[in-house]
């Protein structure tokens, strides 16, 4: 063992330097030429920092599109999911509660248009996305909140859509709630 | 819904396309032949001169397990004084805390066994220096001693007489040179392009659109995903892992990552094939691993997609599928697939909350950290197909009754031995350890209330699972399990180290007790290892070992709790 003790410190030494100093730095180099710089993709409105593109913030006002419940109430600095099994008595009560509520604040929408993901919470805690289906259900609210017709939001929400390629279609919540404001001229 | 199922196909073909080249360019790394990357040969004669190193000095089975346990213990003690002391060290931008004694005990074993386990959460548990020097270099040394293990079977399982297996450092250093290194930088530039940090600033605090105050944590993340999931580490840089959306940003992204995970893995696979030049029983160990893992995705792809039929009850719409502990831009489909890939496999990064899985699928997952050996760790898991392999040998021998032999060397009583001792090792921890901490449980259900988030069938099986991840050294949980407590670092510390180094250091003594056996040749009566017969042989073996030791733990957790909700 002696024998293999100094040349596992040294090597131990190099190899630190290789992957904790060279590969970092180039991998740093390279973001300095992505968008955002490697800060992560920032939202300015009005010169003011009010978002990142990527990490999903509590909406929960009428005239926003809300987005889904999360078990850290959107803290982004503790990521974490609820880890509630699904025959969890006490999460089951939870969900109903979210999907009676969501019925209450959007009288026109029927129980069974509600899609999962506004009565469930996410795995981050900090989903930036809707389901297309999780924006739609919302726009009678939203339209009604803001005096707007309910055609000009819906189709606030088609520009929004991005195309998931292979994954699921989505909608950023942030930048649609964002293009609302533009639309109602609220600063 | 079709779409989901076409994403998990173009991963797995994408994947298949890359292992493949990857596999014979590393037979050609590790056997020292031309190949791509030859330039880099002055960087490594380089870190070899300074560390002292004569990496052609041919080395027995005993020298490789001796050069690897002691620099894994140099690495233990590096790991532990950093982890105690980051408090007070740089690059702590966000002001975390030292790590107490328990919990840095635990991390570092951890990371040590490839493992990462994690019973801390990444944006307050740790400073920017211990992301860097002690996690993303634990995740690069590690998975490159994994690979180093495999490579020495491989060599020893050539048909010779010698007990001369090559250099360890040599081929430690060239997982990490030739091929970790290069594949990280590709990563790690595709995630900062889609939006992943990489930077040294601290939190980014802000005033949201509605008037929250919140704070974003940032940090070098790109660079030490790429590494995660490449070295099939699995431990996040955020605490909500690979679903966190600055870690994994958007579908890209997931198929990258999950693309990175199973490659290694795969390519080790057809490497052995290219180096023994014995395609067709590379093509037989593929061929077992896949009906294996096809197996366990099949049901967990069915049940997400299907939605929570309690929720269902409620009238609400589950077409998106069961999207607790899921994140929207992946979906119900790629989350599925991307858990069975992290179990088998043993990296255990999540991109969805396996703790709110539905049972079937958690008892698929934690089937496919009990079997381990589908596909398997970096290295690793091919060392775990490798004892079971060598058990099948010795039944289907007694079977026929003639001596077994694998490629031309006799298997005798003490390789059996030893691959009894690793394949019984991992039920043993696994279900030793679930029931005494059950017996703790139920013997004071008050004092250790804060253990388990779940009530009833789920509590036991977030104890259930994290044994099994541990002995795995999968990492993964579920996380509802409130794991930073002294029993629960302690106790799987210990599982931790038995589980890894053992399953190496077995594999690796069998296989250079079988390079110093005489040659036998190939007669009528050998038994061929490579064919499909020999593979539902081998496949029978599993199936046998994992189910008959894991059924009656399982039907006390997911089984029970899938009758209660369908």
């Amino acid at each position: 063992m002696k024998s293999h003790l100094l040349p596992a410190i040294r090597l131990t030494l190099a190899l630190l330097v290789l992957c904790c100093v060279i590969y970092p730095a180039i991998v740093w180099a390279a973001a300095q030429l992505a968008p955002g710089h490697g800060e992560g993709e920032q939202i300015t409105k009005n010169g003011r920092l009010v978002g990142f593109a990527n990490v999903g913030q509590k909406f929960d006002k009428p005239e926003y599109f809300n987005s889904r419940p999360s078990a850290v109430g959107y803290k982004a600095d503790g990521s974490a999911g609820s880890n509630k099994g699904p025959s969890n008595p006490d999460y089951l009560k939870e969900v109903q509660a979210r999907l009676d509520t969501f019925l209450v604040q959007n009288p026109s929408v029927h129980r069974n248009e509600v899609p999962a993901e506004l009565i469930t919470a996410s795995g981050s805690g900090l989903d930036p996305d809707l389901s297309v289906q999780g924006a739609l259900v919302q726009v009678a609210r939203v339209a009604q909140a803001r005096g707007l017709a309910p055609a000009k939001v819906q189709a606030l929400v088609a520009q929004h859509i991005q195309s998931g390629t292979l994954g699921p279609d989505r909608v950023n919540v942030l930048k649609l709630n964002l293009a609302l404001d533009d639309m109602t001229g609220k600063k | 819904m079709t779409t989901g199922l076409l994403g998990i196909v173009v991963t797995f073909g994408l994947t298949l396309l890359l292992a493949l080249p990857l596999g014979r360019f590393l037979a050609n790394v590790f056997q020292g032949n031309k190949n791509a990357l030859d330039f880099l040969a002055p960087l490594e004669r380089g870190i070899f001169r300074l560390a002292g190193i004569d990496e052609k000095r041919e080395m027995t089975w005993q020298q490789h397990m001796l050069a690897l346990l002691t620099i894994n213990l140099v690495w233990f003690v590096f790991a532990m004084v950093v982890l105690c002391t980051q408090g007070s060290l740089p690059l702590n931008p966000d002001g975390n805390p030292s790590m107490s004694p328990d919990l840095a005990f635990n991390t570092s074993i951890s990371f040590l066994v490839n493992c990462n386990l994690q019973h801390y959460s990444g944006e307050s548990g740790l400073s920017y220096l211990s992301q860097i020097v002690v996690i993303t270099f634990l995740q690069f040394v590690t998975a490159a001693v994994g690979i180093a293990a495999a490579v020495v079977v491989i060599n020893a399982l050539q048909t010779r007489t010698t007990d001369k297996l090559g250099n360890f450092y040599n081929y430690f250093v060239k997982s990490i040179t030739r091929l970790l290194l290069p594949i990280s930088l590709v990563i790690a530039v595709i995630l900062a392009f889609n939006g992943s940090p990489m930077t040294m600033h601290g939190k980014q605090q802000l005033i949201t659109v509605q008037g929250d105050t919140t704070a974003v944590s940032r940090g070098p993340v790109a660079a030490m995903v790429a590494i995660k999931e490449l070295g099939t580490n699995g431990g996040g840089f955020y605490g909500a892992n690979s679903a966190h959306p600055l870690e994994n940003p958007n579908f890209i992204t997931n198929v990258t990552e999950n693309v990175s995970l199973v490659l290694i893995p795969l390519a080790m696979i057809f490497a052995l094939g290219f180096y023994l030049k014995r395609n067709r029983l590379a093509y037989m160990i593929f061929g077992v691993m896949t009906v294996g893992f096809l197996a366990l995705l099949a049901p967990t792809v069915y049940y997400e997609m299907h939605g929570n039929p309690a929720i269902a009850h409620m009238g609400a719409d589950q077409a998106l599928g069961a999207m607790e502990g899921k994140e929207i831009r992946f979906g119900a489909a790629a989350s599925a697939y991307w858990s069975i890939t992290n179990t088998i496999i043993s990296c255990g990064s999540v991109n969805s909350m396996h703790d709110s899985f539905m049972p079937m699928s958690g008892l698929c997952q934690m089937l496919g950290m009990m079997t381990n050996a589908f596909y398997g760790g970096c290295g690793v898991g091919l060392l775990n197909f490798f004892a079971y392999l060598i058990i099948a040998v010795f039944i289907a021998g007694l079977m026929v009754g003639r001596t077994p032999e694998f490629l031309g060397k006799k298997i005798e009583a003490r390789e059996m031995k030893i691959a009894v001792i690793v394949t019984l090792l991992h039920p043993l921890l696994i279900l030793a350890g679930t029931a005494m901490t059950a017996h703790l449980y139920a013997g004071n259900p008050t004092e250790y209330a804060g253990w388990l988030a779940n009530p009833s069938f789920h509590g036991f099986s977030e104890m259930l699972y994290e044994f099994t991840s541990s002995s795995a050294n999968n990492g993964s949980g579920f996380e509802g399990l409130g794991d930073n407590t002294p029993w629960w670092n302690i106790s799987t510390g210990v599982v931790l180290l038995l589980s890894r180094y053992l399953p190496i250091i077995g594999p690796v003594a069998i296989a250079g007790l079988l390079a110093r056996k005489k040659v036998v040749p190939a007669s009528a009566g050998t038994l061929p290892a490579d064919t499909a017969t020999f593979g539902v042989m081998v496949l029978a073996v599993i199936v046998i070992i994992a189910a008959l030791a894991f059924f009656p733990a399982l039907a006390l957790g997911p089984l029970a709790e899938h009758f209660t909700i369908y």
